[in-house]
């Protein structure tokens, strides 16, 4: 059966993990590398890195950060944040990335989701949103949420699919940070909307949020950062508590 | 693990380096290469691929891997897309294949999402390269396309139907995974390739 996947989120500013992130046995908690690598022996589906840096002087650190990470990493993992054109996508995947993830980009220039569909394949192209709950519903937000767009996240991200989009990476900036729970309402409408996988973001606070995120909000995997990095969750137990709840994932 | 020649064929398809580095973390170094020379003198070869099927099939004959690849007499791999070009044909973009496999790739209906993602099961696990793994154990996907189960199917998973997980006939192997991104157990199949 196919899992549910949990993935970790790490942001990276010039080649480190940002926040301070709590773990004791790491003798260098900042190293991605490092980090990387524990998060997969903890039992992490996936990874998602995602570059804050994003000047372009400071990419090749982020391409040999990738590199470093493709190394020792035998999970699969995304690269996001600052990523704009075709040429900035070969150069992640070719430092040994499985996916890229995008965001602003593709909502300034929606055709860029099509030239990487053709380019390198559905499967590595993530389409990230943000987007916020208002009186007119579902709104698109650029640059984490603070930037309104006026386009509707339901049209845009039919639109994504239709384009190419091999994944939706959905944040709700209403639920991000709170630790309330995910967007369930929001993504089971999605799920139900579109025929690729989507990746819940936003919200996670304790166990029972990912079960509900999975089941109500039909999620296919569910990101987080925060409760990971200070280990107010530990992904084995998340898993076993999933799993007594019969959602199917890997241990 | 004895020192031996294994060549990673280079058709600028996808996720080459990631099996590199895969086979580096079990202590074997690996040459990419698109010369046939090289490829026809290696112990082993592996066969990746990620990408679009006719894209695909046309990078290889440009570099003349298409007859190359069905006369090799050492152990091959194929990976994902690598595996469906080993097959008979592709019903993505019509695309006819190596044929080393007698065998169709089909599109998978919308019945559920497509593509198939994630880490999903082994099962009725068959032959040398399945060595120490267990029924149930998770294996990485990410394919829209797929082998039905067939008389070279030597591993099945279910995701709509059951399809082949991995396909063997004489010294040509495929997997439908993805070994080099499969946590223990994929590195464990690579290491059973890697002694056959």
């Amino acid at each position: 059966m196919l899992a549910k996947r949990i993935i970790p989120c790490l942001d990276i500013k010039d080649g480190r993990t940002v926040k301070g992130i709590n773990f004791v046995d790491l003798k260098d908690a900042g190293d991605p590398v490092e980090l990387a690598k524990a998060y997969a022996e903890k039992g992490a589906d996936e990874l998602v890195f995602l570059d804050i840096t994003a000047t372009h002087e400071k990419r090749k650190t982020l391409l040999d950060m990738v590199g470093k990470v493709a190394q020792v990493l035998n999970i699969p993992f995304t690269v996001g944040g600052g990523i704009s054109s075709s040429e900035d996508v070969a150069q992640v995947l070719k430092a040994g990335a499985d996916k890229i993830a995008i965001n602003s980009s593709a909502v300034r220039n929606p055709e860029l989701i099509t030239e990487l569909a053709n380019r390198f394949g559905s499967q590595c192209v993530v389409l990230a949103v943000d987007a916020r709950e208002t009186e007119k519903g579902w709104e698109v937000y650029l640059n984490g949420g603070r930037i309104p767009t006026g386009i509707m996240l339901f049209d845009w991200l039919k639109e994504a699919e239709k384009r190419g989009a091999g994944e939706i990476l959905f944040t709700s900036m209403n639920h991000d940070g709170t630790k309330n729970g995910f967007a369930n309402e929001a993504l089971a409408e999605i799920s139900q909307m579109i025929n690729i996988p989507l990746i819940a973001s936003g919200g996670a606070g304790n166990m029972q949020d990912f079960a509900d995120t999975f089941v109500n909000g039909k999620a296919d995997a569910a990101l987080a950062a925060s409760v990971f990095h200070y280990k107010e969750i530990e992904i084995h137990e998340l898993k076993q508590f999933l799993k007594e709840k019969n959602i199917p994932v890997r241990l | 693990m004895t020192k031996q020649n294994i060549v990673i064929i280079n058709y600028e398809a996808g996720n080459i380096q990631s099996v590199k580095y895969a086979l580096e973390r079990l202590g074997v170094s690996a040459e990419i290469s698109n010369c046939e020379a090289t490829i026809k003198h290696a112990d082993k070869v592996i066969f990746p691929g990620v990408g679009e099927a006719a894209w695909a099939m046309n990078a290889l004959k440009k570099n003349g891997l298409d007859k190359l690849i069905p006369q090799l007499k050492q152990p091959v791999l194929g990976v994902c897309l690598g595996m469906q070009l080993m097959c008979a044909s592709s019903e993505e973009g019509n695309t006819k294949g190596l044929d080393i496999f007698p065998v169709e790739t089909l599109k998978f209906p919308a019945e559920d999402k497509v593509p198939h993602m994630g880490w999903n099961q082994l099962n009725q696990l068959n032959g040398d390269l399945f060595k120490g793994i267990k029924n149930n154990d998770f294996v990485y996907f990410v394919h829209s396309y797929y082998v039905p189960v067939n008389k070279y199917t030597t591993s099945e998973t279910n995701y709509i139907r059951p399809f082949s997980a991995s396909l063997q006939k004489d010294n040509f192997y495929a997997c439908q995974f993805h070994p080099e991104k499969s946590g223990d157990i994929g590195q464990e199949i690579l290491s059973n390739f890697i002694n056959l």
